[in-house]
């Protein structure tokens, strides 16, 4: 599983980290930090989840 | 539930496509038909009064989906298509010649802008709800010098800041003398006002527009109090009206939106979502309809889980955002009028804090400004319902006393 974000459309809404604290973060503006771009399966349901409630489609998650 | 092999969604913006993809990504192998009444495939709103509006960003960046993506849904995709009936008791939906039948229905039309009365003939007058919307209004304002914004809401303010970005002088019409900010009311109203002024806005607030000036095209407003305000463009920001004329007649209960259960059911196999939709909430027992892109994306994917699953969904917490003049505004939750805002970080004289609507001793609602990671933090201890533990206690003195 292969995790990307698009930090120019990111709103800094936090639900990610919210979702899957263990895969974002923020920083001080915000914005999504990637903490780990290819995690295992373990956490895909969280990286599916937090990219479904992501209100700008920043994050994308591809097998 | 789970037996329905024909789904059929009407309205192809958040709600509608996230529908789509929640389906799918639940596991639902039967046919999903899409139907659309614009001709551009689905986009986000949010993005439309921000960065479109600014030109920071082209409208293909407001995207929802990219081609590959929209392909992979396997869904008969219906643009430029207007559903014109609903029969509730056949199962079908009437879209030009053709009637559609469905096992379950997923009504997700929006909301249209409200037009200013008496300037249907007159050119430089918009309202913006559509990416079409913006790419006129965005041609118009590249010629334009004086830009008048009507209307005290989220909207107004965006489309005033983003026309403060590209240079025009700006003057921000509020028949309510107050600015309003989505869930968050009125509570925020002297920051927003300061934020305008500080960055070169004309505030009039609490006059109406009794006239509106010109031949062939806008030349000037005439505000209640007799001042005459030049502006080469006029924006309409003055609310907007649930979609739901196709839907009369159909015995779906219709007041302000489309009145639904908690779990979005209108009538049997048919359902509700996003900016048409009045919900019910179990915990206040007030069926409330809300105009966010969050909400319409949480409601679309607990329709569409409880079609495929048969399982509940959580109540949906409003949760919103905008941003003005660089500085971030975000919200989640209730915010009683009643009850004043208690700063929990931060400090609104440093532009940067987080405040909280405390209800009967329960955090209900937090509002941070420019202070993503703590409002984050404050959600997450509201969520859990603990007291708020942030660096500084909730103070008794509320926001406004200080200002």
């Amino acid at each position: 599983m292969q995790i990307t974000v698009n930090t120019s459309a990111c709103v800094g809404a936090g639900q990610c980290v919210m979702t899957a604290e263990d895969l974002f973060d923020q920083d001080d503006d915000g914005i999504v930090m990637l903490l780990d771009d290819s995690p295992d399966s373990s956490h895909e349901a969280g990286a599916r989840r937090a990219a479904s409630l992501c209100p700008a489609r920043a994050i994308k998650v591809t097998d | 539930m789970s037996d329905a092999t024909r789904i059929v969604i009407v309205g192809a913006s958040v709600a509608g496509l996230t529908t789509a993809e929640t389906l799918r990504a639940e596991g639902f192998t039967g046919s999903i038909t899409l139907i659309g009444d614009e001709i551009h495939a689905p986009y986000g709103r949010p993005p439309l009064s921000k960065h479109v509006l600014t030109g920071e960003w082209s409208p293909d960046q407001a995207s929802l989906s990219d081609p590959d993506e929209l392909a992979a849904l396997d869904l008969r995709l219906m643009q430029g298509a207007r559903a014109s009936s609903l029969d509730v008791a056949a199962h079908t939906v009437t879209v030009g010649d053709e009637v559609v039948r469905y096992d379950a229905l997923v009504i997700a039309t929006g909301v249209r802008a409200r037009r200013m009365a008496g300037t249907r003939d007159l050119a430089g007058v918009h309202s913006l709800r559509t990416v079409d919307d913006v790419v006129a209004l965005r041609t118009e304002l590249g010629a334009a010098k004086h830009v008048a914004v009507v209307g005290a809401g989220v909207l107004g303010s965006e489309i005033a800041a983003a026309a403060r970005k590209r240079g025009l002088d700006v003057t921000l019409v509020g028949r309510s003398s107050e600015l309003r900010l989505g869930q968050v009311g009125t509570h925020l109203s002297s920051l927003i006002a300061a934020l305008h002024r500080e960055n070169g806005v004309d505030l009039r607030l609490g006059f109406d527009v009794t006239q509106v000036l010109g031949e062939g095209r806008v030349s000037a407003i005439v505000l209640s109090d007799g001042t005459v305000v030049p502006a080469d463009v006029v924006v309409a920001a003055i609310g907007s009206l649930p979609a739901t004329e196709w839907l009369n007649g159909s015995g779906l209960t219709l007041a302000d939106g489309i009145v639904c259960d908690s779990n979005g059911l209108a009538a049997p196999d048919v359902y509700a979502i996003g900016d048409v939709a009045r919900w019910r909430d179990d915990l206040t027992t007030a069926y409330t309809r809300a105009e966010h892109h969050l909400k319409a994306t949480e409601q679309a994917q607990a329709v569409a889980r409880l079609l495929v699953t048969g399982e509940e969904s959580p109540a949906v917490v409003p949760f919103f955002w905008s941003e003005l003049y660089g500085t971030k505004i975000q919200a989640y939750g209730r915010f009683p009028a009643d009850e004043p805002l208690r700063t929990i970080a931060g400090e609104p004289g440093d532009g940067r804090f987080v405040a909280a609507s405390v209800e009967d001793g329960r955090v209900v609602g937090v509002v941070g400004w420019n202070m993503p990671r703590d409002f984050r933090l404050a959600r997450a201890d509201m969520v859990a319902s603990a007291a708020p533990a942030l660096s500084s206690p909730i103070t008794t003195d509320p926001i406004g006393a200080r200002l």
